[in-house]
């Protein structure tokens, strides 16, 4: 398979031979003008296309044929993915906690509110992990956090909990997390720290915004990615931070 | 930061235009507009040049008038604008951010309940009001006596087709419905100094709920489950699109008004609902009333959001800049136009429009050129009058 030449794989060290990023959270920053899904969308590809890859999908914001249709355009096939069980999809369009969650789940004991529903979530997530971690690379992926505070109800600490949580996935199975987050919400006072505390937790950082001069027909927008950076060898942290401008098409991202 | 588009046959006109623009005080003009009028190509005997990605005919420049106001050959003007693309996706949530001292949201909300029930689609109506079914007496009537098959309508079924054809994709197996395609004309054109035929909203054919009597939004929630219950989306039968209108949906006088996350909560069980119904849900909010943060959770519900601003009267700097400002209501935005089953964005031509009453009957949506410009340089683009309701096609 051809390797795409794409600023953002190489930004991400995205290779054929290692197509995942083990044990790292991603984070994805966007706003009204510039959506970030498209990378969520070319990520899920560009994992899938190695057989050693599971997506665990939790997804908030579309439903399965939404996501089913933008990826057939890219050549990924996701209900068949979906059969094969590479592709775990959880569709919590509807839910709510915590009524909802006890349903979506066949839970018949439920804990006290949100905080229960999100344990039990959680739980889910878990075992989904655990079962399918010992010979493949899984990564979950959740579209997207804010809605996940709207699910909880505005508990916006329990969602951290949540995601904390999640993060100690990372550690104990070697699993990915990435995530989509909508940054403009966050703008003033308190409401800050629930961006800054995903942003301390990420260990990348992809953020999609507009043009200064505003949208354009030729350039969507740009995107700023900040790699904290891993462990050299010498034992030494190197963070790297690249911006380039996309536009997004049909079956592809030109950067 | 606004567009405008200036096409000259020589470099003198474009550059005694620009020397007249840097006395507006407001105005950034870049100069990439003149760098791209070098990128011209003759055919034949005409000339054409490339701006943005649309080739455009050059045609003699209409003289700049004096006092600065700019009009553009009405041929220039891209043939096949269409507003937000075409009309609205079934399924998708349009959310209008009202401007809190105009009530020009109305104007769009009364079409859309129109349309709606002139084509006899089930319409469901919410408002913050003790008696909803009364606003129904104001909703206008077609204008009678002008073609009603407007280039339009064929857009507006092209567009429901588009949506449909996913829906093949899907299902692999339903037949064409291109023989459906020829039955449905959608009326644009509405007389607002007409109310509507009285049969139309006779009896219970509009399901009118009050929001002053939703304590905790259950009722409302209920209502429109049941509704879209009877729309699934796997209908096969176009006429069946059914519309939720909900006006005002956090005005102060309800009582869940402080229920912050209630109402996202309800505002996103809404878009899933209709997601996956025959239905179009139009949702018009004070966004000024509303933090800054809840506001832009909305925002990002939206499947598209529209805003519309109120005019000032007697703003004498907008009325040199802008062409027709007297006969002006409002602006209309476009933020966001719905994308489904796609993760390209759309760029529309333009996103800011003028609201007009033609003969104080019929509304009239114009384009106000947009370009990496500060401030509205605008003019009214020459569309004709039957494509100017291009908004209000559902």
């Amino acid at each position: 398979m051809n390797r795409p030449a794409t600023l953002l794989d190489d930004a991400l060290t995205l290779d054929d031979d290692e197509p995942i990023q083990k044990g790292r959270l991603i984070l994805v920053e966007d706003c009204v003008e510039t959506s970030g899904a498209f990378v969520l969308h070319h990520l899920i590809k560009r994992f899938l296309s190695s057989s050693d890859n599971i997506i665990l999908f939790v997804a908030f914001s579309h439903p399965f044929s939404h996501y089913d249709r933008i990826l057939r355009k890219m050549g990924c096939n996701l209900a068949a993915q979906r059969e094969n069980k590479r592709l775990l999809f959880f569709d919590m369009l509807m839910l709510e906690c915590p009524a909802d969650l006890a349903f979506v789940f066949n839970l018949w004991m439920i804990d006290d509110g949100v905080e229960g529903g999100l344990i039990a979530l959680y739980g889910n997530i878990y075992k989904a992990v655990e079962v399918n971690s010992s010979n493949k690379n899984i990564t979950v992926m959740i579209d997207d956090i804010s809605l996940l505070e709207v699910a909880a109800n505005g508990s916006t600490k329990d969602v951290l909990n949540f995601m904390h949580y999640c993060h100690t996935l990372t550690t104990q199975f070697g699993c990915t997390i990435i995530t989509v987050l909508h940054e403009d919400i966050y703008s003033s006072g308190d409401e800050f720290t629930f961006p800054l505390q995903m942003e301390y937790l990420a260990d990348i950082t992809i953020k999609t915004e507009p043009l200064i001069t505003g949208l354009a027909a030729d350039v969507h927008g740009q995107l700023t990615i900040l790699d904290k950076g891993t462990i050299g060898r010498s034992g030494s942290m190197k963070g790297k931070i690249h911006n380039f401008r996309y536009k997004i098409k049909e079956n592809n991202r030109l950067f | 930061n606004s567009t405008v588009a200036i096409i000259t046959r020589s470099l003198h006109s474009l550059c005694s235009i620009l020397g007249e623009l840097k006395f507006r005080p407001k105005l950034n003009i870049s100069t990439s507009m003149v760098l791209k009028y070098y990128s011209m190509v003759e055919i034949g005997d005409q000339k054409y040049t490339l701006l943005g990605d649309k080739l455009w005919l050059l045609l003699k420049f209409e003289r700049v008038v004096s006092h600065g106001k700019f009009r553009l050959p009405p041929r220039l003007r891209s043939p096949d604008l269409k507003i937000l693309g075409g009309g609205f996706h079934l399924g998708s949530l349009v959310m209008i951010m009202e401007d809190t001292e105009a009530p020009h949201h109305m104007l769009l909300l009364r079409t859309f309940m129109s349309q709606g029930l002139v084509h006899n689609q089930p319409v469901l109506y919410a408002s913050p009001s003790k008696n909803p079914r009364a606003f129904l007496g104001t909703l206008p009537a077609t204008l009678v006596s002008k073609d009603v098959k407007s280039i339009k309508s064929e857009a507006e079924q092209k567009d429901l087709r588009i949506a449909w054809q996913y829906k093949k994709y899907l299902e692999e197996n339903k037949p064409p419905i291109d023989e459906r395609d020829g039955k449905v004309e959608y009326c644009n054109d509405f007389d607002l100094r007409k109310p509507i035929e009285k049969h139309l909203i006779a009896g219970n054919r509009v399901e009118c709920v009050s929001l002053l009597d939703c304590s905790s939004l259950a009722g409302i929630r209920d209502s429109c489950s049941k509704f879209l219950s009877q729309l699934p989306r796997y209908d096969g039968n176009i006429t069946n699109a059914g519309r939720i209108a909900i006006q005002s949906f956090c005005a102060p006088q309800c009582e869940y008004y402080d229920k912050e996350w209630d109402m996202l909560s309800f505002i996103r069980s809404i878009k899933s609902k209709v997601r996956s119904s025959n239905a179009v849900a139009f949702l018009t909010f004070p966004a000024s009333l509303l933090s800054t943060s809840v506001s832009k959770r909305w925002q990002h519900l939206a499947d598209t959001l529209l805003s519309v601003k109120a005019i000032p009267d007697e703003d004498k700097e907008l009325a040199t800049l802008l062409t027709g400002y007297q006969d002006m209501l409002g602006l209309l935005s476009i933020h966001k136009a719905a994308r489904f089953n796609t993760q390209v964005p759309v760029i529309l031509d333009a996103t800011t429009y003028s609201m007009k009453l033609q003969k104080r009957r019929s509304l009239v949506l114009e384009c106000l050129n947009q370009a990496p410009v500060d401030g509205s340089g605008g003019s009214s683009g020459g569309c004709s009058s039957s494509s100017n309701t291009g908004a209000l096609d559902f």
